[in-house]
């Protein structure tokens, strides 16, 4: 018999959603865990995947319509060896077929094989030591995710939950947890600390104004099908061309020597769950902005799932740390030793400047440099943000580069 | 320390008790002349004399029930099974005779006795030369049973089994025979009914006797490598247990495996996690664990008696499954 495929309930309290994009048409074939269609709320937009598998025979719900009732009849799956013909009875004697645009969709009566979808999450499993735990430290049950056989609540979970305001009040020690220092920590602690404490950073600050940016970006980006530039891109090309035009801003410091380098290789931060990484763009001088963005794009994937090899993320004489996403205005950041500099970029934020004696509003982002003095001096350092600000704010130069 | 095989612990065991009481005396088949099937009653004969070392007919019920009837009438005999397999013959003797009749008489009359021989699978010797019978003893009130597994306690519990004024069922293992110990010099006893802790541990708690110990040891040396800690706890005595020993540590570690070579189905394992549950279930952070052998006749083919008996890896994986790692 044909299987029904019924509006989701997303949330327990969704009674209706809107039905945004199929992802297959009728006579699609589909296996269970294939995303067929997307589904919106007022909350979120979510992906629903199929359950069962067979082929679409046919789809009642049309995309983009609006407040489909949950458990409507959406669409029909015929399984293996049915044809159109299945429908027909199916069809008509059981779900009413809608219309082109849908502003309030019949409803379909609930099958009775399946009222208590709400209930059945409703139920807690948790393990006798868990329960006593969060007992004696009044801890509501329903609030922790367990990470135990189908969701089963176990003492570290309980441990590991930190209690919002609804949580009563406990007496005694707040609960915490201790948790060993990784590998990757104990590296970060050891060269920053080292860092800190034993090079000279003094620090530069400076505003660019990239409305000019933003703009080419999204002329960029109309046209150019298969590229997103970010505007971190533009960062990391701008930082390549200005290190060229103050190559005694691309240096390290070696103890009895002051390495030179021909290139600009920039090291990007990379947040990962247990601390950042370095990836390095090499070269990034001799690089267009698409063929850049591609290479950090591969980078920070690699990053992220740890399969970066040593030659990856060690070298560099440059690192650009960016938490502009994080609407953070301005930052100072640690020098990452032997490197010299570190270039701290803030959020792009619209703020009213004063031009020739009128208020005029621009897009400014904040950049601060920090600086290795033993490496280079005050007024080489201004030059490269000088440098630096020139190709942020008239972004058409980064096209004529090297 | 001295370095000693479980068999000569055994026969010191004896030795030592038959020195010191002349009521203690060595009965089963092949015990003298021969000096034991398995040799753990070797010399006893040229030491003590065929008066305290006495070689049987093949006859168990006959044999046992004659040592219980010494036992009623004062004597201290050490019934010796070849096999436990062949206490089944003997098991009317063993229970209803030995274990009940203190019960029965009010109090008037002991049966200060011990039966002890190899238990449990050796190798390739067949489903019915193989079977633990560590439950089926130690279902039965009245009856005190003991399986050691290091040469030290097989000593010590041995020596204790002999006093004791009950009779006792003392299980030994073949395989077990020619494995080296430390044992302590000098005159000493293992208290009964005491489990001993013998690898500390935080994350998990393993129970084993006998020959699972020294699988048990194995499991946790390898799972530490994980990051795993076990705590291994030595049973020694299965009947009475020492519940509040596993029960203390559970509460430490909050999981619990329970390891045994014999069937799953009403054994060591399910009555430790029945009285765990009435002791210490609000400590559970994971359902118990048990590792047994499969439940079948153990095979005779040696590819099938390895995939039936537990192994190390059996172990592992079940800690793996309470610990949800």
């Amino acid at each position: 018999m044909p299987i029904k495929i019924l509006m989701p309930a997303l949330s327990p309290t969704m009674t209706e959603g809107n039905l945004v994009k199929w992802h297959k048409k009728e006579g699609d074939s589909v296996k269970s865990g294939d995303l067929i269609a997307e589904i919106e709320t007022d909350k979120a937009t979510m992906e629903v995947e199929a359950v069962d598998e067979g082929v679409i025979g046919k789809i009642l719900i049309p995309e983009a319509s609006e407040n489909v009732k949950v458990n409507a009849t959406i669409a029909v799956l015929l399984e293996k060896g049915e044809s159109l013909a299945d429908l027909e009875g199916f069809i008509t004697t059981d779900t009413p077929v809608v219309k082109e645009v849908i502003l309030e969709v019949t409803p379909v009566e609930v099958t009775p094989e399946s009222p208590t979808v709400v209930n059945s999450s409703s139920r807690i499993f948790a393990t006798p030591l868990a329960k006593r735990i969060a007992g004696d430290r009044g801890l509501n049950l329903a609030h922790i995710t367990g990470s135990g056989p189908q969701g089963r609540i176990v003492k570290e979970d309980v441990l590991a939950h930190t209690p919002g305001r609804s949580a009563a009040v406990i007496s005694g020690p707040s609960p915490f947890q201790d948790k060993p220092v990784s590998t990757m920590r104990k590296v970060i602690g050891k060269r920053l600390t080292e860092s800190k404490q034993t090079v000279p950073h003094f620090y530069l600050t400076i505003d660019c104004a990239i409305d000019a940016l933003m703009q080419i970006r999204k002329s960029l980006n109309e046209n150019l099908p298969n590229t997103k530039l970010t505007v971190n891109d533009f960062v990391v090309k701008a930082v390549g061309m200005a290190l060229q035009e103050v190559p005694a801003a691309n240096a390290i410091w070696m103890g009895d020597t002051i390495r030179y380098f021909t290139h600009a290789d920039v090291s990007i931060a990379v947040a990962l769950d247990e601390g950042l990484i370095t990836p390095i763009v090499r070269s990034v001088n001799l690089k267009n902005l698409g063929a850049l963005s591609s290479e950090i794009k591969g980078l920070v994937q690699k990053a992220k799932e740890g399969k970066l090899k040593p030659e990856e993320f060690q070298g560099g004489a440059f690192t650009i740390s960016n938490l502009g996403m994080y609407g953070i205005q301005q930052f100072g950041a640690i020098i990452n030793p032997p490197q010299a500099c570190i270039l701290a970029v803030g959020a792009g934020i619209q703020k009213p400047v004063a031009v020739d004696g009128t208020i005029d509003v621009a897009t400014l982002m904040t950049c601060t440099l920090s600086v290795d003095h033993r490496v280079v001096d005050g007024s080489i350092g201004a030059t490269f943000l000088a440098a630096f600000k020139k190709y942020m704010e008239n972004p058409a130069l980064m096209l004529v580069g090297e | 320390m001295p370095i000693m095989t479980v068999r000569e612990a055994l026969r010191s065991a004896m030795a030592e008790e038959m020195r010191q009481d002349p009521k203690v005396f060595v009965m089963g088949e092949e015990v003298a002349e021969y000096q034991g099937a398995y040799k753990v009653t070797q010399d006893l004969l040229q030491e003590f004399g065929p008066e305290r070392v006495v070689d049987t007919p093949i006859t168990e019920h006959g044999f046992a029930g004659l040592g219980v009837g010494a036992a009623f009438l004062g004597l201290k005999p050490i019934v010796e099974f070849m096999t436990f397999n062949f206490s089944m013959q003997a098991i009317d003797q063993i229970i209803n005779s030995a274990a009940k009749t203190l019960y029965m008489s009010g109090g008037q009359l002991g049966c200060p006795i011990v039966f002890r021989g190899p238990n449990g699978a050796a190798s390739r010797v067949g489903a019915q030369h193989s079977q633990c019978f560590a439950s089926w003893y130690a279902h039965c009130p009245g009856l005190k049973v003991v399986s050691p597994y290091s040469a030290e306690d097989a000593k010590g519990l041995l020596k204790s089994a002999i006093r004791d004024p009950n009779p006792v069922v003392f299980l030994e293992n073949e395989l077990m025979y020619g494995q080296s110990f430390e044992v302590p010099e000098g005159d000493y006893v293992t208290p009964l009914g005491k489990g001993k802790i013998v690898r500390e541990g935080t994350d998990v708690t393993i129970t084993a006797f006998s020959i699972m110990v020294g699988k048990a040891l194995k499991a946790a040396e390898q799972l530490a490598d994980q990051g795993i800690s076990a705590e291994v706890i030595d049973l020694r005595t299965l009947r009475p247990l020492d519940i509040e020993l596993i029960v203390e540590s559970v509460k430490k570690t909050n999981r619990l495996v329970c390891t045994e070579e014999g069937w799953a189905t009403c054994g060591i394992g399910a009555e430790i996690a029945s009285q765990i549950m009435d002791h210490a279930f609000d400590y559970l952070d994971a359902p118990i664990a048990r590792v047994s052998a499969k439940d079948v006749p153990l095979p005779y083919a040696a590819n099938l008696e390895r995939l039936a008996l537990p192994t190390v890896d059996d172990i592992i994986t079940a800690v793996k499954n309470v610990t949800y790692k």
